[in-house]
């Protein structure tokens, strides 16, 4: 009889775990365990089991949503490396490469506002330094619920705390994202982080175990009993009855991890020789770093549990496998230099401890107090059976609701006032000024604009980056969300003057095991594909959140689009301010009543309804390549697409934070001023340009009016003319969300 | 002229320091906090950031690095001491600089451009500065300037404050921004002047401060 090590004596013995079915709680089904057992032809142990149960969770293998994600096209002349890593790399010239990716830390942050949007940060940014690479700005996407309610003002006050206490306290500038609000996400918010990272090709890292005989060394903060089954929390939907689990929440500490990010760097820069993967400690940890790491080689992997650095006593292996303590790195690095390489990190006070090897035997095996304690294959670890998914289309999108929502126009110069106001159109500069936008000194363009610009100093380039949410038009038509999502990403960009060159993604659902739901994943997701073809953008990283559900309500189908764009010259870079009066103000494309889910059906009816008209991929790429050449040409001094309010609120955003307004004329009735079409911008051209101008846009722009002195923003339509007072809009624009969150 | 920029664990400006200083074509290095000598540098830049993670309170860690008694030894020396955010916390704990910085008025981080005047345009630092008025970036959560009322009167009396916030964000005492010591060699300020050097990131008004600083 095998003694048993102290610390695991009160866990269920194999026959027990069967008997009561344990492993039911680890969110591991019936069918699952048994096909483990039939594998092993044994009962699997306790340390064993939760290592099945986080590594086929949905969080870490992408088993339920890997059939959509597999038809994602990620390949193009610049992708270097594409999903299935920390984080996809685009080369962007110079044996430089852009690496970014984007994750979602809703459900920590909804029970634990704070600490889950900071280690969500600190979780992306590993993602991106793994790769070798210098992060270099931060993008956050959230969604809540309405902000009339107190536990979303709880929700953002602690969320944006949490952003900020870890991002600038790591030195990694916030410059950008987007806040929105909707009664959908009430007690399931959405915290979706982007990282960038920028790269000298040299020094590329993946995660691979590779080598037989080389060591796995194990870098950072020491393992604690926190975060436990994080990864299996991810992967199941909240009951709002229950007590929530914060336990599975993780703490993070910005100041240990910007010593592990520095020293990680210095690590591959200076020893790049010696490592042969880096990986951080993520989801599910110690065991999901060190199996993917072996499966990618096609090796195995040997650890010492006694060996791990632990903050606590009497840790078991269960524990120490499935702890999500933050700020924790695994390295594999050859056998003869370890020590050059323990060495970076002791330096900075880091324990860097060898804990195991590389083997030949594609076994994953873990010793703790000399006895065995795991011995399951690697390749059948972290490759859970394959699903097959249902789908129908929920009923909503088989009926006939084509037909747009008829707006009321009383008076529509207080319509444009209100929906300034609405929280999701009113400025969020009051929020973002918890950020630290600045620090590393290159960014352009700071929040606020269309996409946030960071320059690469030594070069004349600069990256343009931002995130975009199209969750109400997801929900109204899933394919056309989805590639709207995308569209306005790109116009985003390109209004700085930067080319979009590719995309993350979050993709944040219901439970996948509901039909419909699994029918809106996976239309959406075609849609984003179909555009992303079509501007030549790969999407190259990602991350799934599904199980965003309270009390069985699912959350309006919300895919992220995170993107990012290159510009080859930073001086001609465009904001999306006036810049002079006179200047005469075009509108490239032209506006339809398209009412479905905008900002103005939501203000009037307090509801989302209808269906959606598809629009032309070509065209919305043409008219993004002519805004492009017109500020290739220095033609164009201003850029913004109209989102989120129509034409209307462009025009108004182009007003403020200067001195000028606008008269502006359209032959439409006037409520078309707050369609959300799509593939729209607004620019404007100094008069000395105007033929040029107009001989590049053809019949592709318009000209509707002219920059003007005065403060005061006239837009003239057919039926009623919208006349207001820059100023005072203004005004309510700034201070809405400030208000609300106090009122 | 040769300047040493202090890397404490934790700093996050020291690289932009750096990139400041050589833009004016400044001899700067980075020296780690464990370092004991400085005696080879004209200037001395504790740049900003979080060093030691802010924990316990910003700067109360830092000033017992090993290179603190040498930032001690070259301010006997009369060389230039400038601490920015951060730095001026650290110069305030280790008694360099009077007073303290204290949690923002209203909590929490605060990151804007601020309008501010050049209250002493006659400081080492500041002695190129034409205009009295002037807009600098500001990135702290703990940069409420305090001292007792004496202290701010013998401030006042020696010309020590150099510069004065125009709109108070973070609730400083008499509106202060940056203060030197009595002897005028140490510059203590919470708005970052290494972040508005340059036309493309939209603000040069840190520019004449860095002038002043090499203007011998």
């Amino acid at each position: 009889m095998v003694k048993v090590p102290e610390p695991m004596r009160n866990e269920p013995s194999p026959e027990e775990i069967k008997k009561n079915k344990v492993y039911l709680d680890w969110a591991l089904t019936t069918e699952e365990y048994d096909l483990i057992c039939d594998h092993l032809h044994r009962l699997p142990n306790y340390t064993e089991t939760g290592l099945f149960a986080a590594m086929w969770s949905e969080h870490c293998s992408y088993k339920k949503s890997k059939p959509v994600l597999r038809k994602f096209w990620s390949q193009n002349e610049r992708v270097l490396q594409g999903p299935g890593e920390g984080a996809g790399v685009l080369d962007i010239g110079d044996q430089q490469a852009v690496v970014f990716k984007a994750e979602s830390h809703n459900h920590p942050s909804a029970v634990e506002p704070y600490e889950g949007a900071a280690t969500g940060v600190g979780g992306i940014l590993r993602d991106i330094f793994s790769m070798g690479a210098q992060p270099i700005a931060v993008l956050d996407s959230l969604r809540f619920g309405e902000l009339n309610n107190n536990d979303t003002k709880h929700l953002v006050n602690g969320i944006i705390a949490g952003i900020a206490g870890y991002g600038n306290a790591i030195g990694i500038p916030t410059v950008g994202g987007e806040i929105g609000f909707d009664a959908t996400y009430q007690g399931n918010p959405l915290v979706n982080v982007m990282a960038v990272g920028l790269l000298n090709q040299a020094d590329m890292q993946v995660g691979k175990a590779e080598g037989i005989g080389n060591r796995v060394l194990y870098v950072g903060a020491k393992t604690g009993r926190d975060g436990i089954h994080g990864a299996t929390f991810a992967s199941s939907d909240f009951d709002s009855g229950v007590e929530k689990n914060r336990s599975a929440v993780q703490v993070g500490d910005p100041f240990l991890e910007k010593l592990v990010m520095d020293a990680t760097i210095k690590a591959i820069r200076e020893h790049g020789d010696a490592i042969v993967g880096v990986q951080d400690m993520g989801a599910a940890g110690l065991v999901s770093s060190s199996a993917e790491m072996a499966d990618e080689a096609g090796t195995g992997v040997l650890l010492d549990l006694d060996k791990v650095p632990q903050r606590e006593t009497n840790m078991t292996p269960y524990e120490l496998m499935l702890s999500e303590s933050q700020e924790r790195m695994l390295l594999v690095v050859k056998a003869n230099q370890v020590a050059e390489v323990a060495k970076v990190f002791e330096d900075a006070g880091l324990s860097a401890v060898d804990i195991g090897e590389v083997t030949d035997n594609g076994k994953y095996v873990l010793s703790f107090e000399g006895q065995t304690v795991a011995d399951v294959d690697v390749n059948y670890l972290t490759n859970p059976p394959k699903q097959v998914m249902q789908e129908t289309a929920p009923k909503r999108l088989t009926q006939d609701a084509t037909q747009q929502y008829q707006p009321e126009m009383t008076n529509a110069s207080q319509t444009l006032t209100d929906l300034l106001k609405q929280s999701t159109i009113a400025s969020k500069a009051t929020l973002f000024r918890h950020f630290d936008s600045m620090v590393r000194t290159n960014t352009v363009i700071k929040p606020g604009g269309d996409a946030a610009l960071v320059r690469i100093k030594g070069t004349s380039k600069a990256l343009a980056m931002t995130t975009d949410i199209s969750g109400r038009y997801t929900y109204l038509n899933p394919k056309i969300g989805g590639a709207l999502a995308v569209a306005e990403a790109a116009r985003n960009i390109v209004a700085t003057g930067a080319t979009p060159i590719g995309i993350t993604d979050c993709l944040n659902f219901g439970d996948p095991d509901d039909p419909e739901i699994y029918y809106e994943l996976d239309k959406s997701c075609e849609g984003i594909n179909d555009m992303a073809k079509v501007l030549n953008t790969p999407i190259i990283s990602g991350n799934v959140s599904l199980y965003n559900e309270t009390d069985g309500q699912a959350i309006y189908p919300t895919p992220m689009v995170g993107m990012v764009g290159l510009l080859d010259d930073v001086e001609k870079a465009t904001t999306i301010n006036f810049k002079n009066a006179d200047d005469l103000i075009y509108l490239v494309g032209e506006v339809r009543p398209d009412f479905n889910g905008t900002e103005l059906q939501k203000m009037q009816t307090g509801e989302i309804k209808g269906n959606l008209n598809d629009f032309d991929k070509n065209i919305e790429k043409q008219h993004q390549q002519l805004v492009l050449a017109g500020i290739k040409q220095q033609l164009i001094n201003s850029a913004h697409d109209v989102a989120e309010g129509g034409l209307g609120v462009t025009l108004a955003e182009m007003t403020f934070n200067t001195d000028f307004g606008a008269n502006v004329k359209q032959a439409h009735p006037v409520s078309w001023y707050f369609a959300e079409s799509p593939s729209l911008f607004v620019v404007t051209v100094k008069p000395e340009n105007q033929t040029k101008f107009e001989k590049l846009v053809g019949d592709q722009a318009r000209l509707i009016g002219k920059v003007t002195t005065d403060p005061q923003l006239k837009l003239v339509a057919l039926d009623q003319d919208i006349n207001v007072n820059k100023n005072e809009i203004e005004k309510g624009y700034q201070e809405a969300i400030t208000w609300q969150l106090n009122h | 002229m040769k300047a040493a920029v202090i890397q404490f664990p934790g700093s996050n400006c020291d690289m932009d320091m750096m990139h400041a200083l050589k833009d004016f074509k400044v001899d700067a290095t980075l020296v780690s906090h464990n370092e004991t000598d400085l005696s080879d540098y004209d200037a001395i830049f504790l740049p900003g950031g979080f060093s030691f993670g802010d924990y316990l309170r910003s700067g109360a860690i830092a000033r017992f690095s090993p290179i603190m008694e040498a930032v001690k030894q070259a301010d006997e020396a009369g060389k230039r001491i400038v601490g920015i955010c951060n730095g001026f916390q650290i110069l305030t704990e280790a008694g360099l600089l009077p007073g303290q910085l204290m949690q923002n008025e209203h909590p929490g981080f605060i990151c804007d451009e601020v309008k501010m005047e050049v209250t002493n345009p006659d400081t080492k630092f500041s002695r190129d500065y034409q205009t009295s008025e002037i807009t600098l970036p500001v990135a702290h959560g703990e940069g409420r300037y305090y001292a007792d009322q004496a202290t701010i009167d013998s401030l006042e009396k020696n010309h020590q404050i150099v510069f004065k916030y125009q709109t108070n964000v973070n609730g400083s005492t008499d509106d202060i921004a940056g203060i030197t010591n009595q002897k005028g060699n140490v510059l203590g300020m919470m708005p970052h002047p290494e972040r508005a050097i340059e036309a493309i990131l939209g603000n040069t008004d840190g520019r004449k401060l860095f002038e002043s600083i090499l203007d011998n």
